[in-house]
């Protein structure tokens, strides 16, 4: 048996997506800036596609830039809302720690231009609440961004209210939602949402496409120089079948939201339950305000990126968050920032489910899994030690 | 995985010698916990031989591959010759590791060594302590 449970890194594309993709690569051939028949064909399309995007979004076509992903997205929105700051001689940017690399690295360019950066700390459940922002917005802050959901914890954070102490502060805000759109409802105007970016590789649509929702108003900083595309915001020949592609997924996904989430709480449910009962082991993130396809869990005495080898003998395809998968030194920032020590967050699996997962794959997951830990565990010094009173535990 | 190399892939399938010896005659543990690697390697010395060795591991792919395989490279070897064991030959051995994991074959070489240490140690062997790295300064990796 075979398990993907990787869907917070990327999706399988749905077949909706593929086929309203085809004839835009199998047939329709134009250029959106091409005034012939065959350009103003793909031209429409496109206007088919941002009107479809603002309609899940809650916001007007025109609001919608296309992006090459969320990563891009990201970038513009906070390089735009400094760029406005500058202007206004305001120069505090308001974030959290466990932000995506695409929002804190942004942020880092802007602190060694001379912004100062002001990282919010994550409660021990991956929540911050409105109150903390409110807290900590000063007159000269020119941006507050934080994430709608947590890719690797799947906390889902108050955007709606965080929103309005913006709104009320006269603040920009910006989120990136690029684990929630699709997933989670949105509607960036009763959510006071300034900016909001998503990426259509996470909810079954193709990878390398993401559109960026920013509000009527605000002057968007162009990051790529060419045509005038996207208004002149954003130069390069559309992709015009990925475009497609990402409408229609994201179409889809937010009909069939409530039915999908409902069937994915469920399986994320079982599988927490079932993986609470391994002994020294604990879920990150928050029980209840939780993306419905994410489950996190450190398992003390073992490191997660031979979990992960071993998982994939067994067909289970998932991600870790220690510093061997993370390509550093150090383990995720993100159970760092929710205080895990570095120790325990080396020993991190994610397991994200989709609507396509089934109770078969979970009960498969709770069988294998559990094995696999103990099988660890049993080579392990760090557990031995542990376990004859030499060192203490850190996980109940 | 094709981050790894058949060679690894086999070690850390099926690693050779895992488990604890009883009264080992030398035990070493190199690395920590905060790093996210221990390696402990223990010995059965026999007429300055290994006469055994059994290794534990708390790591990643690689360092559980390159303890494995380094507890192969010594397994029946005269104490000298498993002294000269070097990281460079661990990794060679296993066909190669990725430039980022070439710290898990220095972890085997320095484990396999400690361990040797720990036994001339207890048995008021006089060493070269030359021979030996200063595990006090090594640095962890990720301190």
């Amino acid at each position: 048996m075979t398990v993907y449970a990787d869907n917070a890194a990327t999706t399988r594309m749905s077949r909706t997506a593929i086929e309203a993709m085809l004839p835009y690569m199998d047939g329709i051939c134009g250029n959106p800036s091409s005034l012939h028949s065959e350009g103003q064909r793909a031209a429409e399309a496109l206007q088919g596609a941002r009107e479809k995007i603002a309609a899940c979004l809650g916001c007007s076509p025109r609001e919608i830039t296309f992006t090459s992903g969320g990563s891009e997205a990201d970038n513009q929105a906070i390089l735009t809302a400094a760029e406005i700051g500058r202007r206004k001689s305001k120069r505090h940017i308001l974030s959290t720690a466990f932000e995506h690399h695409a929002v804190l690295h942004t942020l880092e360019k802007l602190e060694r231009q001379g912004f100062e950066v002001e990282l919010l700390p994550v409660h021990e459940n991956g929540m911050i609440s409105a109150r903390d922002v409110e807290a900590a917005i000063r007159e000269d802050t020119c941006l507050v961004t934080v994430m709608y959901a947590n890719n690797e914890i799947g906390s889902i954070l108050p955007v709606s209210e965080i929103g309005e102490v913006c709104q009320k502060a006269g603040v920009l805000f910006h989120t990136d939602a690029v684990q929630a759109a699709g997933h989670l409802a949105i509607d960036v105007r009763a959510q006071h949402i300034d900016m909001l970016s998503l990426s259509a590789h996470k909810f079954h649509g193709p990878k390398g496409i993401g559109a960026l929702y920013v509000r009527q108003g605000i002057p968007l900083t162009t990051l790529i120089e060419g045509g005038a595309q996207e208004r002149g915001k954003r130069a390069g020949t559309e992709n015009v079948p990925a475009i497609v592609g990402m409408a229609a997924a994201l179409e889809e996904a937010c009909r069939n939201l409530e039915r999908n989430a409902a069937r994915m709480t469920a399986l994320r449910d079982k599988l927490i339950a079932g993986l609470s009962r391994i002994p020294h082991s604990a879920l990150n993130g928050d029980p209840v305000n939780r993306l419905p396809g994410n489950v996190n869990f450190c398992f003390e005495g073992i490191e997660g990126e031979s979990l992960l080898l071993l998982l994939d003998e067994k067909g289970i395809y998932a991600s870790s968050g220690s510093a061997c998968t993370s390509g550093s030194l150090d383990p995720s920032h993100v159970l760092l920032a929710i205080g895990r020590p570095h120790e325990i967050a080396h020993g991190s699996l994610r397991l994200s489910l989709c609507e396509s997962n089934t109770d078969e794959e979970v009960d498969y997951l709770l069988r294998e899994i559990p094995e696999v830990v103990t099988y660890l565990r049993n080579m392990s010094p760090l557990w031995r030690d542990k376990v004859s009173g030499k060192r203490e535990f850190l996980l109940k | 995985m094709a981050l790894y190399s058949e060679k690894v892939m086999d070690h850390f399938r099926h690693p050779r010698n895992v488990g604890v010896i009883e009264n080992a005659d030398g035990i070493g543990e190199v690395g920590n916990a905060k790093c996210g690697d221990i390696m402990k390697i223990y010995l059965k010395i026999e007429n300055d031989t290994v006469a055994d060795v059994k290794f534990e591991t708390f790591g990643c792919g690689s360092a559980i591959a390159s303890s494995s395989m380094a507890t192969e490279m010594i397994k029946g070897k005269p104490l000298s010759e498993a002294l000269q064991l070097s990281n460079r030959a661990v990794a060679e051995a296993l066909d190669g590791l990725p430039a980022h994991k070439l710290h898990c074959s220095v972890l085997a070489e320095e484990a396999i060594k400690a361990a040797v240490q720990d036994y001339y140690e207890k048995n008021g062997i006089a060493y070269d302590h030359e021979q030996f790295p200063d595990c006090a300064s090594c640095g962890h990796c990720c301190e």
